[in-house]
């Protein structure tokens, strides 16, 4: 697996590591990276930097975790299959369901909920019939049963989102 | 698989040959775990994919045209910002006000997502999903107040469920391993 659990949970994350640059790379190129030969160069003039500076950044950005990647959001919906799932299961024993979840094929987000369902997960898939083995498999290594959420109707399904700095600023 | 060096197209400008279908495959499971930051993020990934740079761009340009991909570009995870607050409010609303309500909840720009999903009564009675980002808490909350008022959604039966640990927070990984 390439993806890692977020472990720093400081009350005001990375802002103050953050400069105007990593701001402006973030506020401006949260969509409409450019399809050439040398995006970073494209996007460094327009930002009146080098190509250095920015892969520099973006990796930077990379290691403090404020980035989990650069490229391409797929849609759902089509890239494969997925679904929003919940399990409800004892306060006590909560890590290690997440735990058993999180090495479950496919799982993408994990977060615990203040509901009596505290455990909240996607599952992806590459079709159906594996996202539901998938399911299958993991309700019986979890013992209880798992609730099935598929996105019905989406209607509004773009991630990319501005970031308050001056209101994280004063957190 | 070919080396960039074999394929004759690597430099022209029009009029490539369609990647296979296990090309395009893998070049989907490289996207999913995001750019190479190198000057030429293009063609590491055509190396990788055992396509050409140009064909691997041309893909990337028609997956964005028909859909495929929603946005290109940098990824945040919200909490490591300081974005702590991150709800789901889910809402039982009635069947024929549910697609208006999804609607007006996705022009708010405090609503980073908005899904109808179904009902799994007696367990689950919520069929409308929104997600909203915040530094506080508080803050949240009185955002999802003037939502509600503003959009008339007071008498909605609706919970706020905050997160209380990420115990992961990544992108989707929909190619099978053995493609990747």
């Amino acid at each position: 697996m390439h993806c890692q659990a977020p472990t720093i949970q400081a009350p005001n994350g990375q802002v103050q590591a953050l400069d105007a640059l990593d701001r402006r790379l973030i506020d401006s190129y949260q969509r409409g990276l450019p399809v050439c030969t040398r995006p970073f160069h494209t996007i460094a003039e327009r930002l009146g930097s080098s190509e250095d500076e920015v892969i520099a950044r973006l990796e930077r950005l990379q290691a403090l975790g404020v980035l989990s990647r650069v490229g391409p959001v797929f849609d759902h919906a089509r890239a494969g299959a997925s679904l929003l799932a919940a399990v409800a299961v004892p306060e006590a024993e909560r890590d290690a369901f997440a735990e058993l979840i999180n090495a479950a094929p496919g799982v993408n987000h994990n977060y615990a909920r203040e509901h009596d369902f505290n455990l909240w997960f996607v599952m992806t898939a590459p079709d159906e019939p594996e996202l539901e083995a998938r399911l299958d498999g993991l309700e019986a290594r979890l013992g209880v049963p798992i609730l099935r959420l598929p996105m019905l109707e989406g209607y509004h399904i773009d991630l990319s989102f501005p970031i308050p700095w001056a209101e994280l600023e004063r957190a | 698989m070919k080396t960039t060096d074999d394929l004759p197209f690597a430099t022209s400008g029009t009029g490539y040959a369609a990647p296979s279908a296990e090309a395009e495959s893998r070049l989907r499971g490289l996207l999913e775990r995001g750019l190479p930051l190198t000057p030429r993020p293009w063609r590491t990934l055509a190396e990788q994919a055992g396509m050409a740079e140009e064909q691997v761009m041309a893909c990337v340009r028609r997956w964005q045209a028909d859909g495929m991909i929603k946005r290109l570009g940098l990824v945040v995870k919200h909490r490591r910002l300081g974005l702590q607050a991150n709800a789901m409010v889910v809402w039982d609303v009635p069947d024929e006000r549910v697609a208006e309500a999804g609607r007006r909840l996705a022009r708010e720009t405090a609503v980073t997502l908005c899904y109808r999903r179904p009902r799994r009564l007696p367990d689950w009675p919520y069929n409308l999903f929104c997600m909203i980002h915040g530094a506080h808490r508080d803050r949240v909350l009185a955002e999802l107040a003037a939502i509600a008022e503003r959009l008339g959604l007071g008498d909605i039966e609706h919970r706020v469920l905050f997160s209380t640990h990420a115990y992961r927070q990544c992108g989707g990984r929909y190619v099978r391993e053995a493609a990747a």
